[in-house]
């Protein structure tokens, strides 16, 4: 299957598990009183990362084929996106300044002159258009890494927090094992060894923030197991499996997901690190700073390339990062229990 | 007229702190009137959460953010102690009047020796060198009845049992000879027999420092062993006050007769115990007037909608009840 | 005591084992040798010189104990890297010890001094914060560590360059002269950088362990006895939130290690940060092999020397 299908199917799976999630969250008391929480404490946060989140999802949805004019004639049999529909066309030679009317080196009048609000970068390429696809990056690296991480530290987690003795044993050593690798050192190696690609990033960053949500679940669950309504359920004869989808996962959601939230700023930053020494994903706000960094010696100077990039980065963890302490605080398991 | 309290330590009179509740503040401590007289010890008694722990940590201007002292005067001495500064209100705290908490366990630094806290306690209010202070430590330890004294100077809070670490808090509280101790349910968290040894440590030193005592309780068994007079705290407000016979002997107040009543030991082998119906409502809930009048016996026409006044039963006796006043008059 | 430490020891020489292995796993199955061989040689290398240079590198031996237990590379890679012989570079040949050794000065010359700083910038801005906490001075502070927690390494390394460097021309935008005389020049960029980029969640941390401090029973008896707030942040409070704090000062130690990384490359220092940025140019994994390999080793370390400094510093651990 080509990518874009692919691309087109995920995004329709995450809308529908989207309208899935609103909906149970809507049902259950306690979470929905602590997303109308969270609306109350961050709304603008939530807004801004909803905003980043449709862009991307925009960017996600491709499909060959239209367009006018000879520029398209190539790009027609490639898959493009609302995105890059909206952009079609919007090419210059080289540099231009923000709403400029001519390019930056030798003053040839623009295409489309006053059009590009960032300008354009060294092959033309309004930078608009580049930073809103980075989003779609810097969510997708977000998103598949923790679809990566998530689970496995659940998994090992879990097994080793209930199951305990020789299982727990083999857990904590491949966790101390791993987390005794300095991170960025192990990326890298990863990263060298799979072979540059998306997939080998996401990989490779998920290989290395597991740990960390493995660490937390195995210690809840320990202390989980020891509480008596789990010690009822065991001694009635509940099967281990019913015990821990039933009883231990649920409350294990709110570390989940505080953690999911703070661990998104971490990786699209180690993500740019990556892309500046050259390993990173293509298309990503790293790369394009990575790549913009020779500008500013220019003479006359080129900042805008660096400053959107830039700025998208900031805007986006800005947000996860307000967004994330809010959810920490509301999600505190004391707070919760008081409100049951 | 009641007689006038010879030389009190300390008065307080409309007391009365607030903390935010849904739809605006809440009087957590409601207009609280107490006097304290040298050498005397007062029991303030209540269920949990009727605002004796928070009257306590007001007297010391203590109340935890974003409870705040709205009104009320506080002499000590004469001096009101809402108008002190800040730094004149530190050195009261420790030296004037000194608090010990009920739970002993987590009320020490766990990082210093139990001597080091007592010493800081004697070097924050006197400049003596660390030496004599530790000599005094010394002292203190072997007269609250730490065994091993010496040893025991340098050794951590966790190596040492609850009562133990009681005593030491004792000490501390007593190493600068306060005029008042106050005394939060000092021996709740502690195992029965410690708490007999604990009570009987209290009475000695109060007799041998004279100093007066304001001793926080639920518990009635404690005030019949210590307290001179007794405070009696419903829901923010005192309801009933007088000396320990008074109290125990011939209490007036419904809710006063309703806790003596449900005491095990009163009661005859095979009777019910007796029980206050329902339950202390919420700080958000109160009604308005008595505050008790949801759970009264006798509840009638005032009750529910006025607060009542102050009666005198006898010179030293004193409630807050429409229906004791009612039976006053008659 | 001892015998925690001891054991302490004993569990850490295992995970180095581990990590051995798994660098083992990564480096030599997953990775192709004959991929390395062309990478340094050239795609167009015949297969003769391929394979001499496979046999030059240790490259050619068979991999696992049940292939030839005598000489196989996994017991060579163990023999190897325990004893420290870390053999040449794949891409110029060089001897790795001998540049590990030249790289360890200036890396030290940059990480202790921005450790040292990052700490005590960190704790006392923390307690100046946890000390005017719920006022506007902790909601600024707070917004402001957040603020500098969303701002990428590379942002603050390219603003540092630009502003400071090439416009205000304070300090030279890079380079690395060991001369006592000058070295601060150089290395005062890359340490301001490591500062603004870690204080953000440092001071953040901190305080959060602070404020939480300063709610617990034994500060309550404290302002009792008549302690002032000043001296119950710096001796109380201080004292007991140091605890969990350390734990996560030595988790900082390889970020040192890594943040360096960057800091080293952008800022011309010659450590071995600037070492392990050429071997990913270079795709030179023996180097990259041994780099992650001393990561580990120096981190093991640190998170023993935590375990057992924690132990001293907590008297309900160190006497059980």
């Amino acid at each position: 299957m080509e990518t874009h299908v692919v691309s087109n199917l995920v995004v329709a799976l995450l809308l529908a598990g989207g309208v899935w999630t609103g909906v149970a969250i809507r049902r259950d008391r306690l979470w929905s009183e602590a997303a109308r929480s969270l609306w109350r404490r961050r709304p603008i946060a939530l807004i801004v990362v909803a905003v980043y989140l449709a862009v991307a999802v925009l960017d996600s949805i491709a499909w060959v084929g239209g367009g006018e004019g000879q520029a398209d004639a190539v790009a027609a049999h490639e898959a493009r996106s609302v995105v890059d529909r909206a952009f079609a066309g919007t090419r210059e030679a080289s540099f231009s300044a923000p709403l400029a009317d001519a390019e930056f080196y030798g003053g040839r009048p623009l295409q489309r002159p006053g059009s590009h609000l960032f300008g354009t970068d060294i092959l033309g390429r309004d930078v608009l258009y580049l930073t809103i696809k980075g989003a779609r990056v810097a969510l997708l690296i977000g998103g598949l890494t923790s679809m990566i991480a998530i689970p496995l530290a659940l998994l090992l987690g879990v097994s080793a927090g209930y199951f305990g003795g020789r299982i727990d044993d083999v857990v904590f050593f491949v966790m101390s094992t791993l987390a005794s690798m300095p991170g960025l050192l192990l990326l890298i190696a990863l990263i060298m060894a799979m072979g540059r690609s998306t997939l080998s990033v996401c990989i490779a960053l998920g290989v290395t923030s597991w740990v960390g949500l493995c660490r937390v679940t195995r210690g809840e669950t320990f202390k989980l197991r020891e509480l008596d309504y789990v010690q009822a359920a065991r001694a009635l004869g509940v099967s281990e499996a019913r015990i821990i989808f039933r009883h231990l996962l649920p409350n294990l959601m709110h570390l989940v997901i505080i953690t999911f939230v703070l661990m998104f700023s971490g990786l699209v930053l180690s993500e740019a690190i990556l892309s500046w020494l050259g390993i990173g994903v293509d298309g990503s706000w790293g790369q394009m700073i990575d790549q913009a960094r020779n500008e500013l010696s220019r003479d006359p100077i080129i900042w805008w390339n660096i400053s959107a990039a830039g700025v998208a980065l900031f805007g986006l963890l800005l947000a996860v990062n307000f967004v994330g302490d809010a959810l920490r605080d509301i999600l505190d398991p004391r707070t919760l229990r008081e409100n049951q | 007229m009641s007689d006038t309290p010879a030389e009190a330590v300390i008065e307080t009179r409309g007391l009365t702190t607030t903390f935010p509740g849904e739809g605006g503040r809440v009087p957590v401590v409601d207009q609280v009137d107490l006097q304290i007289a040298v050498g005397e010890v007062l029991a303030l008694v209540g269920e949990s959460g009727c605002g004796k722990s928070m009257t306590a940590l007001s007297m010391l201007r203590l109340v935890p953010k974003p409870g705040r002292i709205e009104a009320g005067e506080i002499s000590l001495a004469g001096s009101d102690l809402r108008r002190l500064s800040v730094p004149a209100m530190r050195q009261v705290r420790g030296q004037e009047i000194s608090m010990i908490f009920q739970e002993p366990m987590t009320s020490l630094n766990p990082v210093a020796t139990v001597g080091a806290q007592v010493v800081e306690a004697i070097r924050l209010h006197e400049s003596v060198s660390k030496a004599e202070a530790r000599r005094r430590t010394l002292d203190l330890f072997t007269r609250v009845g730490i065994p091993d004294p010496d040893s025991r100077l340098d050794a951590y809070p966790h190596q040492l049992s609850g009562g133990l670490k009681q005593r030491v808090m004792i000490a501390m509280a007593l190493s600068t000879r306060p005029r008042l101790l106050i005394a939060d349910e000092p021996t709740t968290a502690l195992d029965v027999t410690i708490q007999a040894q604990i009570l009987q440590l209290l009475r000695d030193l109060q007799q041998e420092f004279g100093m007066s005592i304001l001793l926080i309780t639920h518990d009635l068994g404690i005030v019949n062993e210590l307290a001179d007079r007794v405070s009696v705290m419903y829901a923010g407000r005192i309801i009933e006050e007088g000396s320990r016979v008074d109290i125990l002997g011939e209490a007036r107040h419904p809710y006063t007769r309703g806790l003596l009543l449900s005491l095990p030991s009163l009661a005859s082998r095979g009777e019910r115990l007796a029980e206050i119906p329902g339950v202390v409502p919420p700080p958000d809930q109160w009604p308005p007037g008595c505050r008790f009048s949801t759970r009264c016996g006798r509840v009638f026409e005032p009750c529910t909608t006025q607060v009542p006044a102050v009666s005198e039963i006898t010179g030293t006796h004193r409630s807050w009840c429409f229906a004791v006043a009612r039976e006053i008059e008659s | 005591m001892l015998a925690y430490v001891a054991r302490r020891l004993a569990y850490g020489v295992l995970t180095v084992f581990g990590v051995l292995f798994f660098l083992f796993v990564l480096f030599f199955t997953v990775t192709d040798p004959d991929d390395i061989a062309r990478r340094a040689l050239g795609e167009k290398a015949l297969p003769e010189v391929i394979q001499q240079w496979k046999v030059n590198h240790g490259y050619d031996r068979p991999l696992w104990p049940w292939q030839d237990f005598d000489d196989n590379m996994l017991f060579e890679h163990y023999r190897r890297m325990l004893s420290f012989d870390f053999g040449r570079s794949d891409t110029d040949d060089s001897l790795i010890t001998e540049r590990i050794r030249k790289g360890a000065g200036p890396s030290l010359a940059l990480t202790v001094p921005l450790f040292t700083l990052g700490l005590v910038v960190g704790i006392t801005l923390s307690l100046l914060v946890a000390f005017f906490r719920e006022t506007y001075i902790d909601s600024a502070g707070v917004f402001l560590c957040v603020l500098a927690m969303s701002v990428s390494i590379l942002l603050y390394i390219v603003g540092a360059q630009y502003l400071i460097a090439k416009m205000l021309r304070w300090f030279p935008i890079s380079g690395f002269d060991p001369n006592p005389e000058v070295i601060f020049r150089f290395l005062a960029l890359p340490i301001v950088v490591g500062l603004m980029n870690g204080f953000g969640s440092d001071v953040r941390f901190y305080r959060t362990v602070f404020v939480e401090e300063t709610g617990r029973d034994y500060v309550r008896t404290a302002r009792a006895k008549g302690c002032g707030e000043g001296r119950i942040m710096m001796r109380h409070v201080l004292q007991n939130g140091m605890i969990p704090i350390l734990t996560r000062v030595v988790l900082a130690i390889p970020f040192l290690f890594t943040g360096a990384l960057l800091l080293e490359a952008f800022f011309g220092i010659p450590g071995l940060g600037s070492l392990t940025v050429d071997a990913i140019q270079g795709n030179d994994f023996s180097t990259l092999r041994t780099m992650v390999y001393i990561g580990s080793l120096l981190f093991i370390l640190g998170q023993i020397l935590t375990d057992v400094s924690y132990s001293l510093a907590d008297p309900r651990v160190r006497l059980e």
